[in-house]
């Protein structure tokens, strides 16, 4: 039984641990704000998701401590971390900042010039 | 130009009552583990600053019609009145007593004076933060 938990245990830890170094590759290698808050608020909301997993199996299976703060608070990353890619990545387009060269695709533009010139 | 915030105010119903439960789950589990007043006051402030951020300064008004500056004094005189309870029994200035009682829903409950005292402490801090935010927030 303390084998099985301590796998569970070590390999949710290390996968969250992972993806948080991926988040940290992708924030230094992509190219623009957008494609950055994309990588930043996906990879690392997954692996602190995983971190805690780990931890509340650890103190659920090896110290036999039910803590539902750590599920109430895997919860509340799900809900709030995309929330705050998503209106980072909004703000950042609505100042204006520029999107990377190679883009081929920006729907956003055409809606919002479609929104000014129906208010005039 | 009127922006599109539906996204974060539909996140912002749901997290507030998560965090509203967490500030009353600290401020009750302040005597034994970690958290009491101050902390349990900073998270429901900080609830209602999310309100604010989502909603603008006159729905939340709408939605929550409290004085902050009377929630602040009401605060300041249960403190008082806890410590001050004392002096009727003979004892030192902020003797705190505590005994069981039979609360009809909850059963046998140990209630302890320091509890009213940290009421206080919880109901200053949300009116002090919230009345700074709102002085400064509002300029109306």
């Amino acid at each position: 039984m303390t084998v099985i938990a301590n796998i569970l245990i070590v390999a949710a830890i290390s996968i969250g641990t992972i993806f948080v170094l991926v988040t940290a590759i992708g924030l230094i290698r992509l190219p623009d704000a957008f494609s950055r808050a994309h990588a930043a608020s996906k990879s690392a909301t997954l692996g602190v998701m995983c971190i805690l997993l780990g931890v509340f199996f650890h103190f659920w299976l090896n110290e036999g401590n039910f803590n539902s703060r750590i599920l109430l608070g895997i919860l509340f990353l799900f809900v709030t971390g995309p929330v705050g890619g998503h209106m980072m990545g909004r703000a950042a387009y609505l100042s204006g900042v520029k999107l990377w060269d190679k883009t081929v695709r920006d729907d956003l533009a055409e809606a919002l010039k479609k929104k000014r010139e129906r208010r005039k | 130009m009127k922006t599109n915030d539906l996204i974060i105010q539909t996140t912002t119903k749901l997290v507030f009552f998560i965090i509203f439960l967490f500030s009353i789950h600290i401020f009750f589990a302040g005597h034994y583990t970690p958290g009491g007043g101050f902390v349990g006051g900073l998270l429901m402030s900080s609830a209602i600053v999310l309100l604010l951020l989502a909603f603008d300064l006159k729905t939340v008004k709408e939605m929550l019609p409290v004085n902050y500056t009377v929630v602040t004094a009401i605060g300041l005189l249960i403190s008082i009145a806890t410590a001050a309870g004392s002096i009727f029994f003979n004892v030192p200035f902020f003797t705190h007593v505590y005994d069981y009682f039979n609360i009809p829903l909850l059963g046998k409950t140990s209630i302890h004076t320091a509890m009213f005292f940290d009421t206080g402490v919880y109901l200053v801090v949300v009116g002090v933060t919230m009345t700074i935010i709102q002085m400064i927030g509002g300029d109306e």
